[in-house]
């Protein structure tokens, strides 16, 4: 960062040149880089707003905006003077995104003039004619510029206009777009309701929102924020100073609610939706039990997908006839028994060697172990016991007497899902807080003293690595019931990275945001290789992954929804200088009201 | 007040750990040991008992077969070893693994495609060749470079003083994000390398080894960067920088060496081997896809730690000794016991030494040279 | 028989002996100070006892058990607690869990108990906390009430110290190593912990040996010191002995200059 007490500019155009275009060529690097990787074009499917606004150009208009707001960004530093942002910073994200127009022009130049479409495969006039809006190049040109200019200082202005006209701005664009982007899973809900009415209403009929429709809900939108300024806050804030007893109530209300909703909801959904959070659901029970292994005892696990795999060929072998060894036909439930059983030894003999090592060896190893397991199941080798890469077919579903969940009927499926992932749920929950957890947590936070402290570090992380392996291992058994065969190439190393930025996306150590962070990254994006509520993301879902996950541990490591103590624990030095700005005593602690021990001195002051 | 009834169920399972950890010693040991043994009797019996039971109709491996394996086996290993160097001086220095220093790899491989096709098309390849080769080569490294500095200043500048798993997981971030990138602007069709012109390719031999030319340019142009790297290491100031900033941060700091632009130039001439590699590599194979640099970035690090990571000799020597046993083990070890497909094994036998390394030796070979921080 | 007995201990590193022909012996009840400069081996003497450090050559025996090359959590288990000398509390948990997660070696709940609540998970849980209680509450008032639910790190220095010393408690040791307790402490405090550190072998039955800089402390409360000089014991006995003794003064202070 730039020196601590910059000096304060005389005018708007005393600007910082140097900073201004190399935000200026980073905003043009990123538009370019973004349409040379084909979102736009791909994204331009999807209608937000019927035919003013689509995905694609949302993605681009995105950009300029950003880096606008980030370039006008003041680092603001206690104790010294900052400067009110005005005029300059909007200057300065004009100029930021002028620059970013211009060198997004001189990509249209350029696909005008030559064909690189031979390494560069989104290099086409398809591409072309996105940018001009069909109109020729002039225009196009001077339209980016413009356009740019004006999204920048758009953006830039984020920080001059005051808090309430931002946070209204913010939510009418987020209700917006979620609103437009959600339009399969609202339109399925509202049919289950019989309120297509209200659907057809809102929505185009070739999808997004109607112009009219978009102001309307807009001016709705913006009315409720207004009025409900500072509650949310406020609300949140009084659930997360909750202690004890009262927390405990609101919780279980809070996890009721969700419960019900869970239950009731997949009955008012067509068959695609319950697919969809099926799908979730499976993710979910995966992240539940890394959640245990990373975020609670701190192993990073990048073979986490093994047990799942193990989880998956038990119950195949097990259950089908087409077996090659031995084909025992069991019931999926005396199946589930063996699962756990194997999942038990494969995590001990897996977990026991590993588990001394240190943090960054263990995750290569696990990793190498992962990939060890996938390829045996894979291998001609052990084929006529596994199937090879041809795997298992004919796993039947589950034939629970009243009734059969199987992969032609979502619905089933989803609720098996959820069975497992209450199961998954209260496990981590229960363990969280016990002898157990606290052991976790020690570990985590200082391994040395922990053991000082008397507790057997390898046989704590070894018992977190059994049942994170337990649990996958049941969804790995559930997966192979729904899709009625098991192929090795369903579990490679592709699925622990990201489940394991779901799990750090939507918060380490933590249920609700492992819960959050599977539906909006599995449920909206779509997993490895199902898609999600929008499937125009299909090819970008992996960049926007690893963006997401780099982005998280730069910005934000403790996730969307932190628990109050993680957040603490990454921001531990800002916690204490807040209460320190604030007034509050040093630390939570002062010994005024502290009977002396000492009879004479009268006490003293106490640090 | 205290019970000891904890103290013996402790010890123990920790006890039971070390008995499981000696039985598979002893296992694989066997394995190795009896498959090497049943593989020197099928040499020179190739229908002992043994070799029917297990391995019938196998024939053994004649000399000049051998002698083969043992140099696909050093030239592949050479390209692990170029790899293999910027982890070890990754980890050296800031004490993390770069997972996305695979993906480096790719993106000089990508370069190198991308600019011999190019090269291909206007005639100049098979006109110029050694003009194309250097073209290509200064290109690859240039944008590998590239991709390593970004990749330093923008994911892993700000996580300089974060627990050491932090960084780990935002590389894994990068590696995703590049691979995908890259997916996204190239497509995901295959690449092929054009071939190599016929006058250097053609197979020669040398020291009765009979040697392909392209595993020879591989061989050579390797040795060169090693020396070149050794030099630059070894011998200018910011060598020494280096080695003083891999040593200690803050101490070098004191001495007034600017240990920024030190990462900054480690992550470099990581990137730049790597690019090299990846050129090599795209001779070799020439094939490349978005996901070319996963495996061999596996393996690398694999190296890199066989040869004791932090040691940059011994992440060549790593990266040899690796390659050649995923060239031999397959057939001199497995294939004796019975073991069907074992050239599918090839990569299950790299994870395997992985594993076996850090399980067994996470030193390395030759002993790891950490900084004073990450010194356990 | 000696609680902690240690016969000839060596230890090295990389070529330098950082403790060499320590002979020590300690009853149980005793409270015994280790003092010396700067360097001298004491926390390293501390660390071979606690399992951190294995020794080059001798042995230690506690209740006539030798153990040496014992994990650091078994040492523990058997019954010898320690403090650091930089106080390594767990910071993001709260005071309560740092000294209910102290306890974990004498208590024995796992996934079963926890998972279904048992009884006996939930009557171990309660005996956890009201014993974590106790402990704090032998601080008095200061670490106890609304506090216990607040995390570590916002402790003042001398309530981390204390916190510190109630974990060490927690861990219901026979033998219990304060790796200097009064570190940076101002004096009213010295005295009162001064004062706890009596009352923890008369009120809790725990033989101590202490590392201390603070002479004070280390004469009103011990029944014998050890001198440490550079890894060798250089003298034993009572505080008395001990300070008069001419070569402790001189690892303290140096060689008197020759007058001319």
């Amino acid at each position: 960062m730039s020196t601590l007490a910059a000096p304060m500019p005389s005018s708007a155009l005393d600007q910082d040149w140097r900073k201004v275009l190399r935000w200026g060529f980073i905003c043009g690097g990123a538009l370019i880089a973004l349409c040379l990787v084909g979102m736009p074009v791909e994204l331009d499917r999807r209608e937000i707003i019927e035919r003013y606004l689509s995905l694609g150009y949302l993605s681009v208009v995105l950009v300029p905006l950003v880096i606008g707001w980030v370039s006008a960004s003041q680092v603001v530093l206690e104790g010294f003077e900052s400067r009110k942002q005005g005029l300059f910073d909007l200057v300065t994200g004009l100029v930021v995104g002028v620059i970013g127009g211009g060198l997004l022009s001189l990509l249209m130049v350029a696909l005008d003039t030559w064909n690189l479409r031979d390494p560069l495969v989104n290099w086409s006039p398809k591409l072309f004619r996105f940018l001009t809006y069909e109109n020729g190049m002039g225009f196009g040109a001077g339209a980016w510029i413009v356009t740019c200019g004006v999204l920048g200082l758009a953006g830039a202005s984020l920080h001059v206009v005051p808090r309430f006209a931002r946070r209204i701005v913010a939510t009418v664009i987020i209700g917006l777009l979620s609103l437009s982007v959600l339009e399969a899973a609202v339109s399925d809900v509202s049919e289950g309701f019989g309120l297509e009415w209200l659907t057809d209403l809102i929505y185009a009929k070739k999808g997004g929102l109607t112009l009219t429709s978009a102001f309307v809900v807009g001016a709705v939108i913006a009315v409720v924020a207004a009025l409900t300024d500072g509650r949310v806050k406020a609300v949140t804030n009084r659930y997360r100073d909750m202690e004890g007893i009262e927390r405990q109530k609101t919780s279980m209300i809070l996890f009721a609610v969700v419960a019900v909703l869970c239950i009731v909801l997949p009955m008012f959904l067509g068959k695609i939706m319950n697919e969809l959070l099926a799908n979730v659901g499976l993710f979910l029970l995966l992240a539940l039990g890394l959640n245990i292994v990373v975020g609670l005892a701190g192993l990073l696990d990048l073979g986490y997908v093994a047990f799942f795999a193990v989880g998956g060929y038990t119950t195949a072998v097990l259950t089908s006839p087409n077996s090659p060894w031995f084909a025992p036909e069991l019931h999926f439930g005396f199946s589930l028994f063996f699962v756990v059983i194997f999942a038990i030894i494969v995590g001990l003999v897996i977990g026991a060697p590993v588990i001394r090592m240190r943090g960054d060896y263990l995750a290569i190893v696990t990793l190498g172990f992962g990939e060890i397991i996938r390829l045996l199941f894979m291998s001609d080798w052990l084929g006529p016991y596994f199937g090879g890469a041809q795997g298992i077919t004919n796993v039947p579903g589950v034939d629970l007497g009243f009734a059969m969940v199987k992969g032609t009927d979502p619905r089933s499926v989803f609720y098996l899902v959820l069975f497992f992932s209450v199961i998954a749920i209260y496990v981590s929950w229960r363990l969280q807080a016990s002898r157990l957890g606290r052991a976790w947590m020690a570990i985590r936070e200082d391994e040395q003293v922990a053991e000082a402290m008397g507790i057997n570090t390898v046989s704590a992380k070894l018992m977190a690595f059994v049942v994170g392996a337990v649990l996958a291992a049941f969804s790995g058994a559930v997966l192979v019931a729904k899709v009625g065969s098991v192929f090795p190439t369903s579990f490679m190393i592709l699925i622990s990275i990201i489940i394991l930025v779901v799990v750090i996306v939507g918060g380490m150590g933590n249920i609700a945001g492992v819960m959050v962070g599977s539906f909006v990254l599995i449920g909206v994006l779509g997993g490895p290789k199902q898609p999600g509520l929008l499937q125009e993301f299909q090819n970008f879902k992996l960049l926007i992954y690893g963006m997401l996950l780099v982005f998280m541990m730069l910005k934000r490591p403790e996730g969307l929804v932190p628990s109050a103590r993680r957040s603490r624990e990454l921001h531990q030095e800002e916690f204490l200088q807040d209460a320190w700005l604030r007034g509050d005593k040093p630390g939570i602690d002062d010994d005024d009201d502290a009977a002396p021990l000492l009879v004479g001195d009268g006490g003293g002051e106490e640090e | 007040m205290p019970t000891h009834a904890i103290t013996t169920k402790s010890a123990r399972r920790l006890v039971s750990v070390d008995r499981f950890l000696t039985f598979i010693r002893v296992f694989l040991v066997t394995v190795i040991v009896v498959g090497f043994l049943a593989f020197i009797w099928q040499q020179f019996d190739a229908d002992n008992p043994f070799a029917q039971w297990r391995n019938p109709g196998a024939r053994g491996l004649t000399g000049d077969q051998f002698k083969g394996l043992l140099i696909s086996g050093l030239s592949q290993g050479s390209m692990y070893g170029l790899i293999a160097l910027g982890y070890s001086m990754v980890y050296g220095v800031l004490g993390f693994i770069n997972f996305a220093h695979g993906e480096v790899f790719m993106v000089g491989a990508m370069t190198g495609f991308i600019a011999s096709d190019k090269f291909q098309a206007n005639g100049m390849w098979e006109s110029n060749f050694l003009l194309c080769l250097a073209l290509i080569i200064v290109m690859a490294v240039f944008f590998s470079t590239f991709t390593a500095v970004v990749m330093e200043r923008v994911a892993y500048r700000p996580l300089r003083n974060s627990p050491r798993l932090i960084p780990l997981i935002t590389s894994i971030g990068v590696s995703f994000f590049i691979q995908n990138f890259v997916l996204g602007l190239f497509g995901p069709a295959t690449k092929s390398y054009p071939r190599l012109p016929e006058w250097l390719a053609k197979q020669r031999s040398i020291l009765t080894f009979e040697i392909a030319g392209t595993r020879l340019l591989v061989l050579v142009v390797a040795a060169v960067s090693m020396a070149g790297l050794w030099y630059i290491v070894e011998r200018t100031k910011t060598g020494k920088a280096m080695r003083a900033v891999a040593e200690d941060k803050e101490i070098a700091s004191l001495m007034g060496i600017d240990v920024n632009r030190t990462i900054v130039t480690t992550f470099a001439v990581g990137g730049a081997m790597a690019g090299v590699g990846g050129i090599l590599w795209g001779l070799m194979f020439r094939s490349v896809t978005h996901m070319t640099g996963f495996l061999p970035g596996v393996k690398a690090f694999t190296a890199a730690v066989v040869g004791g990571i932090g040691n940059l000799g011994g992440a060549m020597a790593g990266g040899i000794s690796l390659g050649s046993a995923e060239s031999i083990a397959p057939l001199v070890i497995l294939e004796p016991l019975g073991v069907p497909g074992v050239s599918q094994l090839k990569d299950a036998v790299a994870f395997t030494v992985l594993v076996l390394v850090l399980l067994f030796k996470p030193s390395g070979l030759f002993g790891e040279r950490l900084s004073s921080e990450d010194r356990a | 028989m000696s609680l902690l007995e240690i016969k000839d201990l060596k230890i090295t590193f990389g070529g330098l002996d950082a403790l060499s022909g320590l002979n020590f012996h300690i009853d149980e009840g005793e409270i015994v100070s280790v003092i010396g400069p700067n360097g001298a081996g004491k926390t390293t003497f501390f660390n071979a006892i606690s399992g951190l450090v294995t020794p080059t050559e001798g042995d230690i025996l506690f209740e006539d058990e030798t153990i040496v090359g014992l994990d650091p959590s078994t040492v523990t288990s058997l019954g010898i607690a320690r403090t650091f000398q930089n106080v390594r509390l767990f910071p993001n948990m709260t005071i309560l869990e740092n000294v209910m997660v102290a306890q974990h070696c004498r208590t024995s709940q796992l996934v079963y108990g926890a998972l279904l609540q048992t009884k006996a998970f939930k009557r171990e849980e309660r005996e956890i906390r009201e014993r974590a209680i106790e402990v704090l509450e032998f601080f008095g008032h200061r670490l106890v009430g609304y506090r216990m639910d607040q995390p570590a790190f916002a402790l003042s220095y001398a309530n981390r110290r204390r916190l510190e010393i109630a974990r060490a408690m927690a861990t219901q040791p026979r033998l219990l190593l304060l790796d200097e307790p009064v570190a940076g402490m101002n004096p009213i405090e010295t005295a009162e912990l001064t004062a706890l550190v009596g009352r923890l072998r008369t009120e809790w039955g725990f033989t101590i040996i202490m590392i201390e800089h603070d002479m004070k402390v280390v004469r009103d409360v011990s029944d014998r010191v050890v001198v440490l000089d550079h890894g060798v014991p250089i003298a034993q006995g009572s505080y008395d002995e001990v300070s008069t003794n001419p070569d402790v003064v001189e690892a303290y202070l140096g060689r008197p200059v020759e007058a001319n």
